[in-house]
């Protein structure tokens, strides 16, 4: 790419970034207006209308309009309804930057609590997906029988399911790290096989029939051309895989009540009302997701090219 | 039947069952190849030429009537490693360089590895590929795919070599010139070449031995020995004998389609 295109690239994402913000501190006024003008009614400050169950009833909007003063205020309350862009990026430096990484406070700490859950699922998923996949090509009867309950298995809300999971690994003495992988590999073994499955499938009639011709064995089919024709399918599908793993990581750590991890985060901020500590997490675990995609395109952009598919 | 045919075909029939009936893809072919003959398959779509050379080489299985190849049933002659087979489409693997593609037969063969090499090399330079070993098929034109899928099927120790439309893809030119070189190495390989196509010229210009064949059900009308030389220029194909011979061929083509 050109100098010049780069920089129109990098324009083009920037404005569609700084629309975000613009959209998002328009957003705060309205939502955080009634919660600044009780706060600055009980400080003394004239507020319009002056009643408190009037404000309550008044729209948003017209609030804002009356109390113009107050706007600035909506972007830097300690417990806002929605908090401002400015204040999630300062929670965010300070809890990762400005804490070590042993405190309980450190969103370092948390995001590699969930992190480690993530891929030790992503791991089993993947491995577990690759041999159904393996199984439902070759077997006719794996076909018929394991597909229908993969795809059943995605129908049930994970959020259901999350906690008997964790209920029932408990009682048989399982906990920590890997009910939580348990839950972040039932999510990402799915796309695995889809795509596994597909790839697999991929060669058409003329190059098995090649390989007939050859009297090539099922096993040489399958080393020789079967899995090396899946690998473009298989990184398309760790890509879904490795983001639902961390979805599944997350989930895990909400009804343990866990104390660490960024589920946890997310939990203990919605108990004490802590939005600006919500929303940080919910950054943090949306740049982490990214980050893990990221390193997968550059081993998939690696690995293919060296294979000699890519240019 | 004498000593030197290598493919036999008595009364041979293919009927698959579809939902809309069964369809008579091969009915009542007779046919023999000698060793060394170069065979082409001509005829309009559905006349099974293409079936015939699948059920050669044991991808289709006849439902009546004796095929043998080099004196042993398909399946045996397949699994013996009889013969190679060019598709209409190069198929070679996009991970594998033209090299490791042309070694990929040898590697099931369990050919070994410094046999492989002086393979790949020889075949290579049979089909007017040298120094391309290293590239991957993405790097090469459309006709130098299909030579080195030629190559691919050359590089085994089969002496029959049966060609589904190899070059059906290819420009005027781009063919004219494979052409060339498939009768140049015909000749330095001595292979029994049995060959599909659509066009009239090319079969002429190739073949010792021209079947015509017509569709519904799949059968052959005519058989023609070529008196042409086996040595053979491209400006061939403008002497009385060629046209002549082209001229029977279309004539059975036409035949063929007359009672439809």
């Amino acid at each position: 790419m050109t100098e010049g295109g780069v920089l129109r690239n990098l324009a083009a994402v920037l404005t569609v970034v700084g629309i975000i913000v613009v959209i998002w501190y328009a957003a705060c006024v309205p939502m955080n207006i009634k919660g600044v003008l009780t706060q600055a009614a009980r400080e003394g400050v004239a507020v319009v209308p002056e009643d408190a169950a009037e404000r309550r009833a008044a729209s948003e909007i017209g609030l804002v309009w009356q109390n113009r003063f107050a706007i600035p205020q909506t972007w830097a309350e300690d417990r806002p309804r929605l908090p401002a862009p400015h204040q999630v990026a300062i929670e965010m430096w300070e809890t990762t930057v400005e804490k070590k990484i042993t405190s309980k406070r450190s969103l370092i700490y948390h995001g590699w609590v969930t992190l480690s859950a993530t891929l030790l699922g992503f791991a089993i998923g993947t491995g577990l997906g690759i041999l159904l996949a393996v199984g439902i090509v070759h077997s006719r009867v794996m076909d018929l029988s394991v597909m229908p309950w993969a795809i059943v298995s995605q129908t049930i809300p994970i959020i259901a399911l999350a906690p008997m999971i964790i209920v029932v690994l408990y009682s048989i003495g399982v906990q920590g790290l890997l009910p939580k992988a348990i839950i972040s590999a039932y999510l990402s073994f799915f796309p695995v096989v889809v795509g596994m499955v597909k790839g697999l499938r991929s060669p058409d009639h003329m190059q098995l029939d090649l390989l007939r011709t050859y009297n090539a064995s099922g096993s040489e089919t399958f080393w020789k051309l079967r899995l090396p024709a899946s690998v473009p399918y298989l990184f398309t599908s760790l890509k879904v895989g490795i983001a639902a793993s961390l979805v599944g990581a997350i989930v895990g750590e909400l009804p343990t009540g866990a104390v660490a991890g960024l589920g946890a985060r997310l939990l203990a901020g919605s108990y004490y009302g802590q939005t600006i500590q919500i929303w940080s997490a919910l950054f943090a675990a949306a740049i982490l997701a990214a980050v893990l995609v990221g390193i997968l395109g550059v081993i998939e952009r690696v690995l293919l090219r060296r294979m000699g598919m890519a240019s | 039947m004498s000593t030197s045919s290598v493919i036999v075909a008595e009364g041979l029939d293919l009927t698959f069952e579809t939902n809309d009936g069964p369809v008579h893809a091969l009915r009542d072919v007779n046919l023999e190849i000698a060793q060394g003959d170069f065979v082409s398959f001509i005829g309009p779509s559905g006349c099974g030429k293409t079936t015939f050379l699948r059920c050669i080489a044991a991808l289709e299985t006849p439902t009546g009537g004796r095929l043998s190849v080099n004196g042993m049933s398909p399946d045996e002659a397949r699994q013996a490693r009889a013969y190679g087979y060019v598709f209409q489409a190069a198929g070679l693997y996009p991970w594998r360089t033209i090299a490791r593609n042309i070694k990929l037969p040898l590697e099931i063969m369990g050919y070994s590895r410094a046999d492989q090499d002086a393979r790949v090399e020889a075949v290579l330079k049979l089909v007017d590929l040298e120094g391309f070993g290293g590239k991957y098929p993405w790097q090469l034109s459309g006709g130098m795919q299909q030579r080195a899928s030629i190559a691919r099927a050359l590089a085994f120790d089969a002496d029959i070599l049966l060609m589904d439309e190899p070059f059906g893809a290819l420009d005027e030119i781009v063919r004219d010139h494979l052409n060339e070189q498939l009768l140049a190495l015909w000749a330095r390989t001595g292979k029994t070449i049995g060959f599909v196509t659509h066009s009239i010229p090319e079969a002429v210009y190739l073949s010792t031995k021209i079947v015509v064949m017509s569709p519904r059900p799949g059968r052959i009308t005519d058989v023609i020995e070529s008196p042409l030389p086996k040595e053979r220029p491209l400006d061939i194909r403008d002497s009385p004998e060629f046209i002549e011979i082209a001229h029977r061929v279309r004539e059975g083509l036409r035949a063929g389609h007359a009672d439809d």
